[in-house]
């Protein structure tokens, strides 16, 4: 069976982690350097991006990441696409740059402004997984601001793209850990 | 639909996931703020003393300043919380409409209410609360808290009591998980808490809202042990900026928060620290002076 880790600093990991459960997989919660190494793929969960990158900093993780990156899937949501990004404003922090988009943090306001959405799901999405609308938990999202020509759209909010997948990396602004829909984790377990 | 599978709840709960792992620092200004996201809190508290002040002040504690809660958001990009006394359902609507990421209904406040907690459900904006057990988490759910924390004893830099809390929450817990159909009901009464909670608790063996660790956190190890104990996370009150070097100890804490299991990494952390809190010895402090006695 293919090793799927959840990076477990900082966030919503305990909830990727039953979902990649619910979906088959059997996840591994990672700390640290060693624990990457026998993964097949990685998930950065939802939590304050801001912090995470410091957790990873205090441990030297950084460069192991886009190290991880070059090579296996990545998934990202919320804060974890936030780190995946090339560049992010609001404010300007460092980031992996594993996807070709720039990313504003807490883009649509404080928690006051979270959210629970259907999204629109682009046909690419629709043929891979089973059809139907997909739900969305916001929470203090943030939005893709610029998308590369190499990223694909699976699905939209308002327009904005809110699911993308570049080769073998998949981002989303929201939390598809926080519903029961597991569409999304299944798309991301076929990479792996 | 019961009120806490709704989406509104989803929601709230949902932010209360994001800071799992993490530490929430009590600020009085911008300045600490600043300091506390640099040394990677999760999110900030927002309040007018720390409650080591409050306990040696005496007089009412009330609401922060709203212009100090202001500067606070201004500051910093990680979620802001702010706390509100027991019961003051008008200052929790203008931190409400101040638009914070967080409210904590808080003991360490003087209570604006004797017997009546705020009705949390009508807000949009998601409570913590504090609870000493069980029944008291399950209230506190009830009325619509999408946060449970320990409460502790705020300000005493003793862990004591935050370990007494997290321990009979989820030895209670882990009592639910084994009885009949009947025996619930009955639990329900005696822990004088929703039947439907119960129900739920005795099903996950868990609360359905994440549940933190807050009251008496002054070093990495306290951090550490109410995590082993169960916490998801840890609130520091006084802790951080009544210790003789507020910014190595934020740091310090947080590592310890994520290593918890890692006694390597915990020792790592706890060199050079510098002096901690003044501590106190809860059994020798009167009844009236406790905190955690207040909120029913």
């Amino acid at each position: 069976m293919k090793r799927v880790g959840v990076l477990s600093l900082l966030g919503d990991f305990a909830a990727h982690a039953e979902a990649l459960r619910r979906a088959g997989a059997e996840p591994a919660l990672v700390r640290d350097r060693e624990e990457l190494r026998s993964l097949d793929g990685l998930v950065i969960p939802g939590g304050e991006s801001t912090t995470m990158l410091k957790l990873l900093r205090y441990d030297g993780l950084l460069d192991d990441l886009t190290e991880f990156g070059r090579r296996k899937p990545v998934f990202g949501t919320c804060a974890g696409a936030i780190l995946m990004a090339q560049r992010v404003s609001n404010p300007e922090q460092e980031s992996l740059a594993l996807m070709d988009m720039d990313v504003e943090r807490n883009s649509y306001g404080r928690q006051i402004d979270s959210r629970v959405a259907v999204l629109k799901t682009e046909p690419d999405f629709e043929s891979r997984t089973a059809a139907g609308e997909l739900e969305a938990v916001f929470i203090r999202a943030p939005r893709i601001r610029r998308l590369g020509p190499g990223a694909k759209i699976l699905a939209r909010f308002e327009g904005d793209p809110v699911l993308v997948e570049q080769g073998r990396h998949l981002a989303a602004t929201f939390h598809p850990e926080l519903t029961r829909d597991l569409r999304v984790h299944e798309l991301f377990l076929e990479k792996l | 639909m019961l009120q806490f599978t709704s989406e509104q709840f989803r929601l709230k709960v949902g932010l209360a996931e994001m800071l799992k792992g993490g530490v929430i620092m009590d600020v009085t200004n911008a300045e600490q703020a600043r300091i506390a996201e640099d040394a990677g809190a999760s999110a900030v508290m927002a309040l007018e003393r720390v409650p080591s002040d409050i306990r040696k002040d005496g007089g009412v504690a009330r609401m922060a300043n709203i212009a100090i809660i202001e500067q606070i958001m201004k500051t910093v990009s990680i979620p802001v919380m702010a706390k509100a006394r027991i019961g003051h359902f008008m200052g929790a609507r203008i931190l409400e409409v101040l638009g914070v990421d967080y409210i904590d209904e808080s003991e360490v406040l003087t209570p604006a209410d004797e017997e009546h907690h705020i009705a949390k459900n009508d807000f949009k904006v998601p409570f913590v609360c504090g609870a000493r057990n069980l029944g008291e988490a399950l209230r506190r759910i009830a009325e619509g808290a999408a946060m449970i924390r320990t409460k502790g004893e705020a300000g005493s830099g003793n862990i004591v009591e935050a370990v007494r809390h997290i321990r009979t929450i989820v030895k209670e817990m882990k009592q639910l998980t084994v009885l009949g159909k009947e025996e619930l009901v009955h639990a329900s009464k005696t822990l004088q808490a929703p039947l439907e909670l119960v129900e739920w608790v005795a099903q996950n063996g868990k609360l359905p809202t994440p549940n933190f660790s807050a009251g008496g956190i002054a070093t990495p190890a306290d951090a550490a042990l109410v995590m082993q104990l169960g916490a998801e996370a840890v609130f520091v009150g006084s802790g951080i900026f009544k210790s003789s070097d507020p910014g190595a100890r934020a740091v310090a804490i947080v590592q310890a928060a994520k290593n918890f299991n890692n006694p390597e990494k915990l020792l790592e952390a706890s060199r050079s620290l510098g002096e901690a809190m003044p501590g106190l010895d809860i059994a020798k402090l009167p009844e009236s002076e406790l905190m955690q006695t207040r909120g029913w």
